[in-house]
Formats: structure tokens, C-alpha cells, sequence
């Protein structure tokens, strides 16, 4: 356990004003309508309250008055970043009710496109972490790539962002001819950014100055407050549900767990959760070329989605690894077409509430990197 | 008197000629700002791999003209609770110091608006005032953003007016003369007496250069604090402070600001071309060497700084502030120090 390092908030003798900011709900680095009210002795943050709902859709209750297949697009809307992977865990939970076997072609498409969009959201979350660092060039740069990320869902799926692509049972189309060797030019356009970046951004020294040491997080809080995905790894807990738990394909392919290693500052700050994703780009990478090699070409994608979906009675909770964590949806069947309850356990609304935790003490510019270190999407904290 | 200002020469010293030398800067200005404006945008674009703006005009060179036409039609807000006359005043002082500077900025051989002979202490004496502006207006917004920012500001200005003026200082030892015209005067010849490169003089300079070279050096680091541009851009910390010191400013208001930083972004280049990089002289010898070719000079080593400064802001992350502090305080001092004795010495010794 390495040595936390803080400003000391006895420092002064002087009893100075302390200033209350709202920092947002409209406020260019709080990544969408979240509200930080924030407690700063001149830049020493002491104190931050977030305050959620800005964007609260009562998702949960929503989902109560639309049939299985009404609520997948309704998903998507969670974390609005990485629709597929999002939609992936509630279809897994269906089929597990409906005790239906999906063909292999299914599974390794659903691996294919979940890594190539959790490619996509770790590309917005690190660039999104520069941005909030002030370097602006890093964002446009993998803006660029994660268009042809984007234009290969689109023409699988038909949207750019909220892709409606899972169903209980299969896809909603197949793939189609030049699918596999543009998902391969795209995993070799995200390993060159990636390398230009490592030096444009994750070791300038600038960078590193500003995010190591900042907001140190322990393995013990972090597990406390139940954090999972990129913030865990990042302080240094191996916990990947593809691997822990490999749910569909996964136990098939030789992947790594990045944890944070400490390179530069300390196991659990800032530097380290965002190396984490650049990590996990580049294993997201290795998964997709494998899975490319052992996808088998025949088959229907779309053979085996029932028309109507009347779930058994009874209950499931099922939860894959999203981008941002773990994704867990409960929902308790009545043996209608709809769910008699539905509940979510979105990853984001978990890793944020360590934000008081870990922020107090840290300048005020800090405390919109640890937020951007986290790597939140209101969309899933409101939900 | 020495010869300064050819429209003196030409047309008499009235008040016509003087209003004509008074704004022949502003002229300048108006139109460098509208160029380094469209520099921006272009090679950030370039930098980033897009192509900038292409709609107004060939190339999107009216881009520029598009934007503060877009800046006079928005509306002026005052908030309530200000306090209107120094929110008002704000962005005018704030213009005016950067402004002022230009008066004695030697554009050429035949043209600097005053030369007089503390030129380069008047330069640093007004460049404060920005500072007293930035103060006024985040401020007077009463704005919680705003004020951090001009605290921010003041604190980063003090730091790094320090470190520059020792730079500037160790130059004024060398050419002993604190007069503009005269330093770029000294350094005429070929590039390599260029005070960058240890001035005029014969071999013994060589002791010099690695103090000039971290001098200029250092006085680029130091510039680019006192004009609030990335990497030390933390008045107007856009992730943190949304824009600092001039969140509430609207409309033309907040042009003013933008103005100010382009002009003050083109007086420390400039300040950095005439006392490293040789002002408006030729770097080959007679080569292209005059009247009216110093302008070229003086103008194009003028915006090689600019877009150097520009190069910067769009590759490099923003400094926290207590390690701007750590940067102005603990490494820029110390070395403009040493090389301040260094070249105190070699001078003495000479």
C-alpha cells in the first residue's frame, strides 16, 4: 500500500472563507448534466456533494409498460457510449430464462461488435480525460478513428450511436460481405493511433504531472464502494467478468486483465485508470483478431428470434463487463410479455459515488480529472 | 534626436502625423489579429488533422471577418449583480495595456512609434496593466469562476515577470542599452550576431550562447505565462474554470479580450524577435537589408513566434497552477538568474 499524498486541510492557521461553486449541471468537464456542488478553501477542494437526476428517465418503471423486445432500444439509451455492450447483458438474461442456446456465428458477432464498441467508448473516455487535461488534439485524433468504428455498427446495425442490434435469441441482421477485413482495418488503425498517442499524451510529462498522484483510489475503498471496470483495475484489482465469469465465447480467447501497475505515480490514482482503458483498447484488439479467425461463416444470424417473448415466471440477474464496469440487469418475470420488474446496476452510478472519497483534499483543476478519470456516463448514473 | 519614425521625417512632427503614427500600430493590430485568428483555426485544423474552416471565402480565409461580425451582433450582457462600471472598463484596460506596448515596438530601422530610451522597461511597466484589467473584470463579474480566474492571473503574472524580465535584463547588459531600436541596431550583420547567439563580437562570445540560448529560452516559457496560452492557460482553465476571467463576457466585450490576447501574444514575440532574434535585421548580412525589408523581417520573425505559440497550444496539456508557480519560481528563476551573472560577468571581464 503505497503512501497517500494530499494537500494537508489543517495547513492553514488562518481561518479563510471557504467558497461554495456549483459545478454544473451545465459545465463544459462534467461529461454531460451532473452536479457537483463543491466546497473549495481557496483551490483546496474540502468538500463534494454530487447531485444526480437531470437526466432520470425512470428507466425502471418505463421498462414495466413495454414488452422484452420494446425495452432493448430503450437500453441503449443508458450508456448512450457503449450501446452494444449495454444491450448484451438483458439479452442474456432472456435467453437464460427461455433457456435458448444461440448459435456460435451469434456469439462471436455479439464479442466482435461488443469489443469494437467498448474500443469506441475507452477511445471517448481517454480523449475526453485529455480534453479535461487541456491537451485538444489527442480527442480529435481518436474522434477520427472511432468514426470507422462507428460506420462498421452503422452498417451492421443501421444507427451510429444507439444501435437496437441484440435480440433474444440471435441479431437483428447479419453481417455482411467486407465485414471482416474492415473490422481488421480498424483494429490496426486503433493500435497506430494508440501508439501516437502513448506519446503525444499518456507519457508527456505534463500529462503525467497533472494525473499521477490525483486522486488515489485503495483497492479496499474501491472494493468497498463497489467500484468496478477500469476504476478497480486501475487500482490494481484484477476483476474482469469476461474472464471471472466468461459468459458466451470468452473463455475461448487468450486475453489479459490490465490492471494499474504503478509505471508512473501510484497503483489507483488518475494515470493509472486511464492507462487501464488504453490497455484494455489493445486486448479488445487481440480478442477481435481472434475472434475474426474463429467465427464460422455459415449460419443465420437471425433464425431463431421468437416473435413474441412470453418469459417463464420467475426471476434472473445476469451482468456482463460493460465498458465502464459491471452491468447487471434483475428482472423478475410474471410469465407475461412484459416485466413484472426491472432493475439495473449501472456501473457508472457506482464508480461516482467514490468521487467524494477520493477528491477531498486535491486542488480544484484535480477534481475534473478524477471525474474525468472515472469516466462516467450521466445517461447510465441517471438512468 | 535620431531618426525613428519616417512619418516625422517626411511630414513634420503635427497632429496629424501623430495620430497617423498612433494608429498605424492599431491598423497593425486589427489586421494581425484577424491573420493570427485564421492561423489559428488553420493549423489547429492542420494539427488535427481536419481542414478548418472552408465555407467563407477561398480557403475560409474570411473566416475571421465572419466571426467578429458574429461578435457584434451578439448581445452585451451586464449581469445584475455586477458591478458595471469596472465590469464595463475591464476589457477596454485590458486592451489598452496590450496596446500600449506597441509604442515602442521597433517594426523597422524607419519606423517605432516612441523611441525612447527605457523601451524595454516601458514594456514590461505597462504590460502589468493587463493584469489590473483581468483583476477588474473577473472581479466585477462576481462570478465564482471569474474571480478564481484573476487570482489565478495575478498570482501567474507575478511568477513569470520575473524570470522575463531577468532574461530581458541580461540582454540589456550585453547590449547596454535599454532603448529597442538600439539593441536590434547591435545585432545588424549576419544571423550569428543575433543576441540569441551571444550578439556582435568576436570568438570570446562563444561563453555566452549557452546563456543566451537558455535565455531565450526562457523568456519564451516566461511569454507564454504572461499571454495565458497552453500550456499555462489556467486564468481561462477551460475544463475547470469554464473560461476564468471573462466567463460573463459577451459580444463585442469579450472580442476585446480576444483582441488583447492576440496583440499581447505579438509583444512578447515581438520583445523576443528584437532581443534575440535580431529585429528587423536581415539574417544574411546586406541581403534584403532596408527601410522597408526590416518590416518584412521584423513582421515575419514576429509571427514565426506566433505560430510557435500556436504550434504549443495544440499539443501540449495545461499546467495545474500550484506547478506553474513550481515552474516560474524554482526553475525558470534560478536559470535566468545564473545566466543573468554569467553574462553580468563576461561583460565585466570584457
Amino acid at each position: 500500500m503505497s503512501e497517500i499524498k494530499r494537500m494537508d486541510l489543517e495547513y492553514s492557521q488562518l481561518d479563510s472563507d471557504r467558497m461554495r461553486i456549483n459545478v454544473g449541471p451545465q459545465h463544459p468537464s462534467t461529461h454531460g448534466v451532473l452536479r457537483l456542488e463543491v466546497e473549495v478553501d481557496g483551490e483546496i477542494v474540502t468538500e463534494v456533494v454530487p447531485h444526480l437526476g437531470y437526466l432520470h428517465r425512470s428507466f425502471e418503471k418505463h421498462c414495466e409498460r413495454m414488452t422484452y423486445q420494446q425495452i432493448i432500444p430503450y437500453i441503449d439509451r443508458m450508456d448512450y457510449i457503449s450501446a452494444m455492450n449495454n444491450e448484451w447483458p438483458y439479452v442474456m438474461a432472456l435467453e437464460k430464462m427461455l433457456d435458448i442456446k444461440v448459435p456460435e456465428k451469434v456469439e462471436y458477432l455479439r464479442v466482435i461488435v461488443s469489443e469494437l464498441n467498448r474500443i469506441a467508448n475507452h477511445q471517448i473516455a481517454v480523449a475526453t480525460f485529455g480534453l479535461d487535461a487541456g491537451a485538444f488534439t489527442p480527442f480529435l485524433f481518436y474522434f477520427r478513428d472511432r468514426e470507422y468504428i462507428i460506420w462498421i455498427l452503422e452498417k451492421l446495425s443501421g444507427a451510429r450511436l444507439l444501435y437496437n442490434y441484440f435480440r433474444v435469441g440471435g441479431m437483428a441482421a447479419d453481417i455482411y460481405p467486407t465485414f471482416k477485413q474492415e473490422v481488421l482495418d480498424v483494429v490496426a488503425k486503433v493500435r497506430k493511433t494508440n501508439a501516437e498517442i502513448m506519446n503525444l499524451l499518456i507519457y508527456n510529462s505534463i500529462f503525467i504531472k497533472r494525473t499521477a498522484h490525483v486522486g488515489i483510489l485503495t483497492p479496499e475503498v474501491a472494493i468497498n464502494y463497489g467500484c468496478s471496470g477500469p476504476v478497480l483495475r486501475g487500482s490494481g484489482v484484477a476483476h474482469d467478468l469476461r474472464r471471472d465469469e466468461a459468459y458466451s465465447v470468452y473463455d475461448r480467447f487468450d486475453f489479459e486483465v490490465p490492471v494499474g501497475k504503478g509505471e508512473v505515480g501510484v497503483v489507483g490514482d488518475s494515470w493509472n485508470r486511464n492507462m487501464v482503458r488504453v490497455n484494455e483498447m489493445e486486448q479488445s484488439c487481440r480478442i477481435i483478431e481472434q475472434a475474426i479467425a474463429q467465427m464460422p461463416d455459415e449460419g443465420d444470424v437471425t433464425a431463431l428470434i421468437p416473435k413474441r417473448i412470453k418469459i417463464p415466471k420467475g426471476e434472473v440477474y445476469m451482468r456482463a463487463e460493460n465498458p465502464k464496469g459491471d452491468l447487471g440487469f434483475y428482472i423478475v418475470s410474471n410469465g407475461t410479455d412484459k416485466p413484472e420488474r426491472l432493475k439495473a446496476r449501472g456501473a457508472s452510478f457506482v464508480n461516482l459515488s467514490v468521487i467524494p472519497e477520493i477528491s477531498k483534499g486535491y486542488m480544484f483543476a484535480d477534481l475534473i480529472l478524477i471525474l474525468g478519470s472515472i469516466d462516467i456516463v450521466l445517461g447510465e448514473v441517471d438512468r | 534626436m535620431e531618426k525613428t519614425n519616417f512619418i516625422w521625417d517626411m511630414f513634420g512632427t503635427n497632429i496629424w502625423t501623430v495620430l497617423a503614427v498612433i494608429s498605424l500600430p492599431l491598423l497593425f493590430v486589427l489586421v494581425y489579429a484577424l491573420i493570427a485568428i485564421l492561423a489559428e483555426l488553420k493549423v489547429s485544423a492542420w494539427i488535427q488533422e481536419r481542414v478548418g474552416p472552408m465555407r467563407t471565402g477561398p480557403y475560409g480565409i474570411l473566416q475571421p471577418i465572419a466571426e467578429v461580425v458574429k461578435l457584434i451582433q451578439k448581445e452585451d450582457i451586464t449581469p445584475d449583480l455586477s458591478s458595471k462600471l469596472l465590469y464595463n472598463l475591464a476589457p477596454f484596460i485590458i486592451f489598452t495595456g496590450a496596446y500600449a506596448a506597441f509604442a515602442v515596438i521597433p517594426f523597422s530601422e524607419a519606423f517605432v512609434p516612441a523611441g525612447i530610451d527605457v523601451g524595454l522597461f516601458y514594456v514590461f511597466a505597462i504590460g502589468s496593466i493587463s493584469a489590473m484589467g483581468i483583476v477588474m473584470g473577473g472581479w466585477a463579474s462576481n462570478n465564482k469562476y471569474s474571480l478564481m480566474g484573476a487570482m489565478r492571473s495575478v498570482s501567474q503574472l507575478i511568477s513569470y515577470e520575473i524570470p522575463a524580465a531577468l532574461a530581458v535584463l541580461s540582454i540589456v547588459v550585453l547590449a547596454s542599452s535599454m532603448n529597442m531600436q538600439e539593441i536590434s541596431r547591435a545585432q545588424t550583420g549576419w544571423f550569428w550576431n543575433w543576441f540569441i547567439f551571444g550578439g556582435p563580437g568576436d570568438w570570446t562570445k562563444v561563453w555566452v550562447v549557452p546563456f543566451t540560448l537558455a535565455l531565450a529560452i526562457t523568456y519564451f516559457i516566461a511569454s507564454l505565462a504572461e499571454t495565458n496560452r497552453v500550456p499555462f492557460d489556467i486564468p481561462e482553465g477551460e475544463s475547470e474554470l469554464v473560461a476564468g476571467f471573462h466567463t460573463e463576457y459577451s459580444g463585442m466585450k469579450f472580442a476585446m479580450f480576444f483582441f488583447a490576447e492576440y496583440a499581447n501574444m505579438f509583444v512578447v514575440a515581438a520583445i523576443l524577435t528584437t532581443i534575440f532574434l535580431g529585429g528587423w535585421n536581415s539574417p544574411f548580412g546586406d541581403f534584403m537589408q532596408g527601410p522597408w525589408w526590416g518590416a518584412m523581417w521584423f513582421i515575419s520573425k514576429s509571427f514565426f513566434i506566433v505560430l510557435i505559440q500556436i504550434w504549443i497550444r495544440w499539443t501540449l496539456p495545461r499546467y495545474r497552477v500550484d506547478q506553474l508557480m513550481y515552474l516560474g519560481w524554482k526553475v525558470l528563476l534560478p536559470v535566468a538568474l545564473v545566466c543573468f551573472l554569467a553574462i553580468s560577468l563576461f561583460v565585466m571581464i570584457k
